[in-house]
């Protein structure tokens, strides 16, 4: 799949941003006034940042509002919808801890279950295609909560918590690049299947339809940047994981309260989900390129 | 809501017959000619003319080589080229339809015809990412998704001489590689060709559950005698004579 600026970005700020909102929701730290005013500023300008980006990518931004109605049946549809309910509660949550000093329970649990939600029905989009193999998995999903927990955790300075879902996170990671190296594979579909000529011989893809390129091709077929895949999988596990952990470690031993050297734990981790996004995209082999002859 | 149809009421879509196709690209020609000028936005390119073209077509076609595995019977069997149109397969379970945020994108219940209703797409790609066969284009100029509508604004119309009421890429086939019917009439000409040439489904594991079949292409250099006045025909020449036949002992012998 091509690794488009807008949907990396999107995934990755509103990941940690509704990741963020989730914890606050749920009290974690119970926050009010200031303090409360510059969290719930961080976390909306990830969520909503990451949302406005996503739009960049549509043929036609200005009908987004039609994207609402088809919940019933639609992933992206039910992603829309969560994300605007966790953003209108949790708003209403912030407006009593920054303004009022009240802390509105019930009001923050659903805040943070529909954040949760939002983050689910991210990852169901793309575990939902068939098409693509590598997303067509459990791990999926789990990757992109874990992910979010982790993070937001860390960003709502929750030291101890953030440890244990870091280390959670980082073996779903590494799983999920386990069983996703086998996942075309083990999908069965090939250029035998996709021409149903594969029980006559061996079939090889002989000549394009055109000599150009075209919009499958570029949307679909991306193989150039699997060149340094194995690097960027070290460099995006050390990033994401290993560094922040370390930082983490760091704090406790030194007994610090100073807020630091966690903010340099944060954009660690920022970088390396970045990354692993980026390789989510470009290693992802969507079915159709088995018809040009690519993978 | 963008549900598929538990049922339609016809199952309109079309036969490709490999063993036919010539790989002449006339279907793909006809469908952007007609497709550009009529139903919904027109088919863009881009760069048509310089170094990087490229454009947004609704039919294409691939070019195959099988090779089949040596036997002891055949330790040498002959490659075979295959030329491979693809379409819109309107499938059954179309994921397309289902993946759709806006309700653009649906699987009419009348003839099972899966259509985008442009002035509802929001180009987001998602149902073309959806499909396994490449089936569905963003119109780069348009920014609208783009796919084979079975040339519903032909197959109905009535202005049109009822022998071109068929899609554009049928009614232009040289090689008559392409049939048009319903799936749902046992009796169709398209259901009677895919009983009788074992017409076959692309990616079945994918669960699509395609509208469209393709007949197998049968191997080319073990026909049946296809003349049924040959065997009547007393062989020109078995063994060499004259000229030619000295040549050919003196050729021997060195």
């Amino acid at each position: 799949m091509h690794p488009a600026p807008s949907v990396i970005v999107f995934t990755t700020l509103s990941g940690l941003g509704f990741g963020l909102l989730f914890w606050l929701g749920l009290g974690l730290p119970a926050v009010t006034g200031w303090v409360a005013f510059v969290m719930f500023a961080i976390a909306y300008a990830m969520a909503v940042g990451g949302l406005l980006a996503s739009t960049f990518h549509l043929g036609h931004p200005e009908r987004a509002m039609k994207a609402f109605s088809q919940w019933r049946s639609s992933w992206l549809s039910r992603e829309g919808c969560c994300a605007v309910g966790a953003l209108v509660v949790m708003g209403l949550y912030a407006l009593g801890a920054v303004f009022l000093g009240q802390t509105w329970t019930l009001l923050g649990w659903i805040g943070a279950l529909l954040s949760l939600l939002t983050v689910f029905t991210t990852s169901m989009i793309y575990t939902q295609l068939k098409t693509i193999p590598r997303w067509n998995m459990g791990l999926t999903p789990v990757m992109f909560l874990s992910f979010s927990l982790a993070g937001g955790a860390l960003m709502a300075g929750q030291v101890r918590l953030a440890i244990v879902l870091l280390l959670i996170a980082a073996l779903v990671q590494l799983a999920y690049w386990k069983q996703g190296d086998m996942a075309l594979a083990v999908s069965g579909t090939n250029l035998g299947t996709a021409t149903g000529l594969g029980d006559r011989g061996e079939v090889r893809a002989f000549e394009p339809p055109h000599t150009g390129t075209n919009y499958l091709l570029r949307e679909f077929v991306h193989v150039v940047g699997r060149k340094h895949a194995a690097k960027l999988r070290v460099i995006s596990f050390a990033l994401a994981f290993v560094l922040p952990l370390a930082i983490l470690l760091l704090t406790i031993l030194a007994n610090t309260g100073h807020h630091v050297l966690p903010f340099f734990a944060v954009l660690s981790h920022l970088a390396g989900v970045a990354t692993s996004r980026w390789l989510f995209f470009a290693q992802a082999e969507h079915v159709v390129g088995l018809y040009y002859g690519k993978h | 809501m963008t549900t598929l149809p538990g049922k339609t009421e016809k199952k309109l879509g079309l036969v490709i017959d490999l063993d036919t196709c010539v790989g002449c690209h006339a279907c793909v020609i006809s469908c952007k000619g007609w497709n550009t000028e009529n139903y919904g936005a027109p088919l863009s390119d881009q760069d048509p003319y310089g170094g990087d073209p490229s454009g947004t077509f609704l039919n294409r076609v691939h070019s195959y080589e099988v090779q089949p595995l040596a036997t002891s019977d055949k330790p040498h069997p002959a490659a075979q080229l295959i030329h491979f149109p693809k379409s819109c397969l309107h499938c059954e379970d179309a994921p397309c339809v289902t993946v759709c945020p806006t309700g653009a994108s649906y699987k009419r219940v009348e003839d099972g015809i899966v259509l985008v209703n442009e002035s509802d797409c929001i180009g987001c790609g998602l149902c073309a990412w959806s499909c396994p066969y490449g089936a569905r284009e963003l119109d780069q100029a348009e920014g609208v998704m783009k796919k084979c509508t079975l040339c519903v604004d032909r197959i109905y119309n009535e202005n049109l001489p009822e022998v071109d009421r068929v899609p554009s890429c049928v009614r232009t086939c040289p090689a008559g590689a392409r049939h048009f019917g319903d799936f749902a009439d046992p009796e169709s000409n398209v259901s009677k060709l895919t009983a009788e040439r074992g017409g076959m489904d692309l990616m079945p594991e994918q669960g699509t559950k395609p509208v469209n079949k393709y007949l197998p292409p049968r191997p080319k250099d073990e026909m049946d005698q296809i003349d049924v006045l040959a065997p009547f025909l007393a062989p020109v020449a078995e063994e060499p004579a004259g000229f030619v036949g000295w040549l050919d002992k003196m050729l021997e012998k060195i």
